[in-house]
């Protein structure tokens, strides 16, 4: 059997990952790609504490059907912003954008 | 070593390694590639969890479309950016530091805790993880206002997103 610390080292590690992304990359769109990493530690966290908690009680599993919409609506607001901002700027990267209206 | 062990060590080390190819690679369209490759993994790690729905989730939503979506994205932005200029910005070993310090310090914290090392249960047989899952999301005493709510999130943010990406110009010229 797994222990469920492994779950926890892989959702942990995820994480960092994805926050090294977020933090370091200075395309935005490769920002929100480290997001996305983020989110998904997130759910196999979620899924693990339902799995090696009480199985009877779903919450885990509904809480992680939830993470995924706010994703889904997270990364098309994102990139929307980012294709807006495309047009208009003519550049992707983050430190490029310093102004608050053209 | 049990095969379920090594399964998850296989699956856990090509996850993370296709995690930090994400984050590293210079090339934006390789990254979204292994964006995907680090999504199968989390799919597996679900389905090695005994969570059914969310591995097959996983690959419609996350693989089929949110993949696809930021295809797309780096497709209609990769002018200028795609092989020039550095792709971490000055202060990336502060991000480096500041990731490693986090991942010590949830290392750190979740060691003491007295579930680090516990074994999974087995599932009843008479237990429809599925089934259940559906009951909750849509009854009344369980999680059908969240549910809703998400739904009308998912709603509004498309909606906007259609308008924030709309480009005037180009519908004129249509006409």
């Amino acid at each position: 059997m797994i222990p469920l610390s492994w779950y926890l080292i892989l959702s942990a590690a995820l994480f960092s990952i994805g926050l090294f992304g977020v933090l370091s990359r200075r395309n935005a769109v490769a920002i929100l790609l480290g997001i996305e990493l983020m989110l998904n530690s997130v759910n196999v966290n979620l899924a693990a504490f339902w799995r090696y908690g009480d199985v009877t009680n779903i919450a885990g599993q509904v809480f992680a059907v939830i993470v995924f919409a706010v994703a889904a609506a997270e990364v098309s607001v994102g990139l929307a912003l980012v294709i807006s901002v495309y047009r208009r700027r003519n550049t992707v990267i983050a430190d490029e954008l310093d102004l608050m209206k053209w | 070593m049990t095969g379920e062990q090594i399964t998850f060590l296989v699956v856990a080390l090509g996850t993370l390694g296709s995690a930090l190819m994400v984050v590293t690679t210079r090339n934006l369209v390789h990254a979204a590639l292994w964006l995907i490759s680090t999504l199968f993994g989390v799919a597996v790690i679900f389905a090695l969890l005994s969570a059914s729905f969310l591995a097959v989730v996983q690959v419609v939503v996350y693989i089929g479309a949110i993949a696809i979506l930021f295809i797309f994205a780096v497709m209609l932005t990769r002018k200028d950016m795609r092989d020039q200029g550095p792709q971490l910005n000055k202060n990336w070993w502060l991000g480096a530091l500041l990731a490693v310090l986090t991942f010590g310090g949830l290392f750190s914290l979740l060691q003491g805790w007295s579930g680090w090392s516990k074994t999974a249960a087995v599932i009843p047989s008479s237990f429809d993880a599925v089934n259940e899952l559906g009951n909750a999301l849509t009854s009344p005493t369980g999680y059908v206002l969240p549910f809703e709510v998400a739904s009308v999130l998912l709603v509004a943010a498309l909606v906007g997103a259609v308008y924030v990406a709309f480009n005037p110009r180009s519908g004129d010229s249509q006409k």
